[in-house]
């Protein structure tokens, strides 16, 4: 895709979509209302990767992140009692504020001082293709096997924890 | 090398429109057409048939969070899997990738039968 002005609309369309759901997640009492429109700012951060040329990303934002966290999310808002009563006890409001305000602040730094260098390079026609390329070749091939380990580590763990004290 | 039909979003663009212009013409066309009789009976969740009886919000077993976390763990697989289909017939790589992906499953297919042998599979 040619950043045109198509892509620029789509853009900010997406962007726009994005912002508001994600202050509906903060702002919405409704926990359950929060992580629907969570994965709803996951799409649309899904849709400006697209606008971006990184197609394969798109891809893993939707499987992983719209796809499998959320689901994971909504199993555990699913799984928890009195999930209506809300957050009853804001004793940690102070903190929370103190600590949005440092985030804040870093990022704000972080924007300001970092050099933003534009790419000469065009754009790939296929990022997926091009990764592949990389990923199968001799160079990753042993970090790509090593990932499936990660993998199944996490998987043994999880079914460990999940298993708990009843074996 | 795909040509230029898979960096097309048109298609992406038109099927967004015409969900959008589908629920929106749904949504119109029954607030427009229908007509309107509310009463505290109509608006229960089965007018006719048994009364809900209880909270709306029913707690979920645990016995489900296994799943979800196997779920998981497969579709991160599947992301793999992605790239791995895009060059599979690529003329530059040798018949090694198929088995490097052979690998990959296999290894994951362990956690699948140790997960199997656990019984998380199990429903109880």
């Amino acid at each position: 895709m040619h950043v045109g002005t198509g892509a620029s609309i789509a853009f900010w369309i997406m962007a726009v979509v994005a912002v508001v759901s994600a202050s509906g997640v903060i702002l919405l009492k409704d926990i359950f209302r929060a992580a629907l429109l969570l994965v709803v700012s996951f799409l649309s951060i899904a849709g400006i990767f697209v606008t971006l040329n990184a197609d394969f990303i798109a891809a893993v934002q939707v499987l992983i992140y719209a796809g499998a966290i959320s689901i994971l999310l909504i199993f555990a808002i699913l799984l928890t009692r009195d999930v209506q009563e809300g957050n009853p006890s804001n004793r940690l409001k102070i903190p929370g504020m103190f600590m949005g305000a440092v985030l804040l602040t870093a990022l704000i730094v972080v924007f300001v001082n970092t050099e933003w260098r534009l790419s000469t390079e065009a754009p790939l026609d296929s990022t997926t293709a091009a990764l592949a390329d990389l990923l199968f070749s001799n160079k990753f091939v042993l970090a790509f096997e090593i990932a499936s380990v990660l993998l199944l580590a996490a998987m043994i763990g999880a079914v460990v924890l999940a298993r708990g004290e009843d074996e | 090398m795909h040509g230029d039909y898979f960096n097309d979003y048109t298609a992406v663009l038109i099927a967004s429109v015409a969900g959008v212009v589908l629920v929106l013409t749904a949504f119109v066309g029954s607030l427009l057409l229908s007509p309107r009789a509310r009463s505290a009976l109509k608006d229960i969740p089965y007018e006719c048939g048994i009364e809900p009886v209880g909270d709306q919000w029913s707690q979920m077993h645990f016995r489900y969070y296994p799943f979800a976390i196997l779920f998981l763990i497969f579709d991160v697989e599947a992301v793999f899997l992605f790239p791995w289909a895009v060059v599979f017939l690529s003329p530059f790589l040798t018949s090694a990738i198929f088995y490097e992906m052979l690998i990959f499953i296999g290894i994951l297919g362990f956690g699948l039968l140790y997960s199997w042998k656990k019984g998380v599979l199990d429903w109880r």
